[in-house]
């Protein structure tokens, strides 16, 4: 058996490498985390906001960042990169050099003072170019590690050997002009590659006039400008006179689906990007009109297309399908366009600022790494990854995820990093871990007894925040309250530099009681509990008031109310906190074992990752063999089979020991919690039930494709949808012997107005099965009814090459649809027409069609509902499955131990439901390679004094968690069982109850607070 | 009171919101930057089953003008059952108050799921509302007579 090892190689620190790492170092592993630049975070630090939640990007990251620079199991070598690796899986030497910083990182406090100092003013990329920086400086304000580094390229001293001021300065003596560069050899099982892309750069390209025009900027500039704390404080104003823009136009595909330049695919996020920009923007200048200038609308990921639609109809964004031809100039600044819309009509308009949605490519250096690296690259230059390989590069140990294999959104990114864990794990060396000694509370300060002394934090949160609501005051305030020693403002609560500064305060006022009024709890409670936790106190003298999601986001346009009522937000918390005592936290064993429920593409790849990295699982199907979906695909795009892929994935979940397969059954009941489950499972066939305990659930029951109800489905043989033509084509039996026109009709059950959601996958199938049909029959003429071609990423060149076939696209609006008829309804010889306009010609054309395909969209299964309920994990409108995060967290519920992958989380195509399917893998095997966890802190107490034995509490308990001591005639709470929901403590007669956390004491001083005057 | 000040009046209500469905509903409200009045302020709670209607008493002698309790969709409940026993709970309650010559209108219950941010949104604007019709709550506060 090959050498295994307990290490891991992370290359690439952005929002991918930072989720592969964690994962890794959550089962026990040691991560060597390599980032070429002075932080972790990659690209999404530059992002202000995420579509189509419009989350603030810095908000979501900051504590990821934070996480991975505190897991004691992640080492982070930052402005270093990796030179070489040689050996093999499970025995990989890497060469990493580490680039000398000339700041000594353990020294400095990244005061900044140096900065202010430092003569020479370099261009910030950062910002873009759009200010300048010095010559020392920090990457960003929330960088991690928080540390200041020396560009050698621009110091005074290193280039000519004078100057040496920021020496002089530095109070900590942290300045290293000796340092040099090292060269470290680490020793792994595996390497995960994540280095990101980069920006398509238009100078020159087309005749846009990019660095020639002053109002023209690309969209990384712009995102810029929209962020709070870029270089304009997010104050979108024109270069040319300082004056905010009214006419604000996008043009999209800059650099991408341009065969001239190599680049025939499709940048898949810019569509987003542009659509979230013209929002954002909207928000900020009220009288904008924005116009995005467009190809295709490619808006084909989850509840997309509602964020589209919002932008039309809420925010009146106006969008032109065109072709801009040029750009000019004039002597004010304002910029003339010149485009042609789809039937060549010449028109020009003029706008005030033009935004350039520049596509995606892969990192200028990536060429040479894979050289040095051995790893192959595609046609456009990304790092390759076979089909149905999603997350694996040419050369085995070394896995690939983020935009580095491809265009990527951050979710996707995310779901590859994990996945690319899952794939690691071959040749890693897991062990369960028991609990770390620094779980425990020993060394907590303790503070029973004692006074209590609160720290309040008010967050700014850039202009989140502090744009609405008068933050100095509400801190001011707070510092008049009984019991606040201490109030400040910060500009990120939840930024490295503030978190330090909250331990610090902790130590100076001896405070003993935490209170940060920032964002929700929901997300940030962990890491400020985390903080104080490493400044000594309990975890749980903390609490939040949500003055950003609940207050200043809620109420823009009264700020003096929303003030005041994030005043009494924070006097609230202020008031709970001095109520607060300190809480246990006890151990959850976790058993090993998972459950996936759903065995085709999604549920087998994630039963076959756990199994293979050691754990048992149980596979249940309802159906009677394995496969799902997949079983009705003959044809991949990629020319790989499917079928292939199927039967021998089901082979090798047949043959794996560690996995229990329960076909024909079905999912009962399901109890218990993280690590703890017991779920019954019924055989119809038998009738008999089997009783299986585990640790995780994933979910992966697929998803249906859409039955048509429209264009006359179900009249004619000769009318079918997409899957079923893909299997007359494998079958070569067609209902009609010649088949000279095939009319395709996309979007059949989607983005419809009760169900406006894009099945992402239908256009790419429409290439598939047009290009398949095109290769037994070279005569067939196909038309295809559209409304947007979707073929995103490195789909695209099948769309140029089933265009470059002679296949016609025929673009329809929604209120414009073709029209289907049937001569004679059930005759399979009946004449059959499809009507359709085309725009370009602007003429109605009628086709007399031998075969109608329907691209049916994909429909949730009815019977998600019951195992949502069964699992306490919500749905979306649309009735899939609603994860933790649109995100950062694809594949997590908000219930600990929950999963979800494939397509009961959405439409998706193979590689990206592998992907997936290997994510959740990765995110339970986080769970289950732990011996215990610990559990929440907040449970119900009993005081057996007050109890009268009443067994009210027992019958309320939805977990069997408390009950009667029959002997004692006392109430017993089950502290494992307790999930601390607080139901007994509101029904018990005689107040002898008490929820932890949510005590009475604490909750009654809430309201008993505010101050409320009457007046007559 | 007279026009004018009812129109500048801004009555305070208590919204106490279970943390899994209508506390991440009205955080999903702010996401989406939906906008409502600024009249709730919030307390956060586990589940609704938390919730005593000694809370709801307290809070309506301790001034507050009107009592929000909003928790999952009936099936929803993150703890299984406790949005049912808080519905019986109120149940009860409501006759009481009515009794007691709370209008009904100051204290109002609602199921808000995580994914309705704008359905949060909605509740408390027609709270605010309805408790802008009836006036500012003296009727249990300490140390005013009203009748």
């Amino acid at each position: 058996m090959a050498k295994k090892s307990k290490s891991v190689l992370v290359v690439g620190a952005g929002i991918a490498g930072i989720q592969a790492s964690l994962d890794l170092a959550e089962m026990g592993l040691d991560v060597h985390l390599v980032e070429e630049s002075p932080t972790i975070g990659g690209r999404m630090p530059q992002l202000d906001k995420t579509f189509p939640t419009n989350d603030c990007s810095m908000c979501i990251l900051s504590p990821k960042m934070s996480e991975c620079a505190r897991h004691p199991g992640i080492t982070l070598h930052t402005l270093s990169s990796v030179t070489s690796i040689t050996g093999d899986p499970g025995n990989l030497k890497c060469r990493v050099l580490k680039r000398a910083k000339y700041v000594d990182p353990v020294k400095c406090v990244a005061c900044g003072l140096c900065e202010e100092k430092c003569p020479v003013k370099v261009d910030d990329a950062f910002d873009m170019a759009l200010r300048k920086r010095k010559a020392i400086s920090r990457y960003f304000l929330q960088s991690i590690p928080a540390e200041y580094t020396i560009d050698k390229e621009h110091c005074l001293y290193l280039t000519k050997g004078v100057c040496k001021l920021c020496e002089k300065t530095c109070p900590a003596g942290a300045i290293k002009f000796d340092d040099k560069d090292q060269e470290v050899e680490l020793k792994v099982g595996a390497v995960i590659m994540a280095t990101g892309i980069d920006a398509f750069n238009p100078i020159g390209f087309g005749h846009f006039g990019y660095h020639l025009y002053k109002n023209v900027v690309t969209s990384l500039e712009f995102e810029r400008m929209l962020s709070a704390s870029g270089p304009f404080g997010g104050h979108v104003v024109k270069a040319s006179d300082q004056k905010e823009p009214k006419k604000l136009a996008f043009i999209q595909c800059v650099g991408s689906r341009d065969e001239s330049i190599n680049k025939n695919y499709c940048s898949s996020a810019c569509c987003m990007f542009a659509i979230k920009q013209s929002i954002i923007a909207k928000e900020h200048i009220k009288a904008l009109e924005p116009t995005v200038f467009y190809m295709d609308i490619r808006a084909f990921g989850k509840d997309f297309d509602k964020y589209y639609d919002k932008a039309q109809n809420q925010y009146g964004v106006k969008f032109i399908r065109s072709k801009i031809s040029e750009i000019r100039e004039k002597e004010d600044g304002t910029l003339k366009l010149k485009y042609s819309l789809e039937n060549g009509e010449i028109r020009y308009e003029q706008f005030d600022m033009v935004v350039l949605s520049i596509g995606l490519e892969p990192r200028k250096n990536l060429e040479a790494l894979a050289g040095q690296l051995d790893i192959n690259l595609n046609e456009f230059g990304f790092c390759r990854s076979e089909a149905f390989k999603p997350v694996q590069t040419s050369r085995p140990g070394i896995y690939v995820c983020g935009g580095m294999n491809g265009p990527k959104d951050i979710p996707e990114s995310v779901v590859a990093a994990s996945g690319a864990v899952a794939g690691t794990l071959k040749s890693l060396k897991i062990e369960r871990q028991a609990l770390a000694a620094s779980d425990g509370e020993s060394g907590e300060i303790n503070v029973i007894g004692e006074r209590p002394r609160i720290g309040t934090f008010v967050c700014h949160c850039g202009i989140n925040i502090a744009g609405v609501v008068d933050v100095k005051k509400v801190a001011a305030e707070a510092g008049e309250l009984p019991n606040v020693e201490h109030a400040e403002n910060v500009m990120y609560a939840c930024s490295s530099d503030c978190l330090e500064t909250i331990k610090q305060r902790i130590e100076e006022h001896h405070l003993n009681r935490i209170v940060v009024a920032a964002c929700t709890p929901r997300t940030h409670e962990p890491l400020f509990r985390e903080t104080i936790k490493e400044a000594g106190l309990n975890p749980y003298l903390f609490e939040m008031a949500n003055i950003r999601d609940q207050c200043s986001w809620a109420h823009m346009d009264e700020p003096e109310l929303a003030t005041s009522k994030a005043g009494d937000l924070v006097k609230m918390a202020v008031a709970k906190a001095r109520n607060l005592s300190p809480l246990e936290r006890l151990p959850i064993g976790i058993n090993p074992k998972a459950l996936v429920i759903g065995g085709g593409l999604a549920g087998m790849i994630a039963a076959l990752s756990i199994a293979e990295a050691g754990h048992e699982v149980v596979l249940v199907e309802k159906d009677k063999e394995l496969g799902g979906h997949v079983r009705k695909l003959y044809y991949h795009l990629s020319g790989k089979d499917p079928q292939a892929l199927l039967s021998e994935t089901i082979q090798k979940v047949k043959k794996h020991k560690a996995i229990e397969l329960l076909v024909n059954h079905e999912i009962q009941q399901i109890n218990g919690y993280v690590g703890n489950f017991t779920t019954t499972i019924h055989s119809p066939k038998t009738d008999k039930e089997t009783t299986v305990e585990h640790g995780a659930v994933i979910v992966a029951t697929g998803a249906k494709e859409h039955r048509p109800s429209e264009y006359g489905y179900g009249q004619s043989t000769r009318i079918v949808t997409q899957t079923e033509f893909e299997k007359m084509i494998h079958d070569q039996s067609f209902p009609k012997g010649r088949l000279r026109n095939v009319v395709m009709i996309q979007c059949v059950g989607s983005r419809e107005p009760d169900k406006m959601v894009c099945s992402r996958v239908c256009c790419s199938d429409a290439m598939k099965n047009g290009l398949e049909l095109k290769k037994v029959n070279p005569r067939a003429d196909i038309f295809v009814c559209y409304r947007d071609i979707r073929t995103y990423g490195f789909k695209e060149k099948y769309y140029t090459e089933l265009r470059d076939k002679g296949a016609m696209f025929l673009r329809f609006e929604p209120d414009g649809k073709p029209k289907v008829e049937v001569q004679t309804i059930d005759d399979p010889n009946s004449k059959l027409t499809v009507t359709a306009f085309d725009p370009i010609m602007e003429k109605e054309v009628v086709i007399a069609a031998d075969l109608v395909v329907l691209s049916a969209g994909i429909d949730a299964l009815e019977e998600n509902s019951t195992l949502a309920k069964m699992l306490k994990v919500p749905l979306n409108a649309d009735g899939m499955f609603l994860e933790a995060h649109v995100k950062l967290r694809p594949v997590d519920f908000a219930t600990d131990g929950i999963f979800v992958c494939g397509l009961a989380h959405g439409p998706k195509d193979m590689d990206e439901t592998m992907a997936q399917a290997q994510a959740a893998a990765s995110r339970a095997l986080s769970f289950l390679t732990k011996e215990s966890i610990l559990a929440e802190g907040t449970i119900a107490e009993i005081n057996a004094d007050l109890c009268s034995g009443c067994g009210y509490c027992e019958e309320v308990c939805a977990y069997t968690a408390i009950e009667v001591n029959p002997e004692t005639q006392v109430a017993e709470v089950n502290d494992a069982l307790c999930k601390g929901c607080g139901t007994c403590v509101a029904s018990c007669r005689c107040g002898a109850l008490d929820l932890r956390g949510f005590s009475n004491k604490q909750l009654f001083s809430v309201f008993n607070e505010l101050e409320l005057i009457k007046e007559d | 009171m007279q026009e004018k000040d009812k129109k500048d009046w801004q009555p305070k209500i208590l919204a106490i919101l279970c943390n899994w469905c209508s506390y991440a509903g009205a955080d999903l409200a702010g996401v989406s930057r939906i906008q409502y009045p600024p009249n709730i302020r919030v307390l956060r709670v586990p589940c609704s089953g938390r919730v005593d209607p000694m809370f709801i008493m307290k809070s309506l002698q301790n001034g507050f003008d009107g009592v929000l309790v909003s928790g999952c969709h009936p099936g929803d409940c993150h703890y299984l059952s406790g949005n049912y026993n808080a519905r019986r709970k109120f149940a009860v309650l409501k006759p009481l108050l009515e009794y007691i010559g709370i209008e009904t209108e100051r204290v109002q219950f609602s199921w808000v799921s995580a994914g309705e941010g704008e359905r949060f949104a909605e509740v408390v604007t027609k709270v605010t509302n309805d408790i802008r019709k009836v006036g500012p709550a003296k009727r249990l506060v300490k140390g005013v007579v009203s009748w």
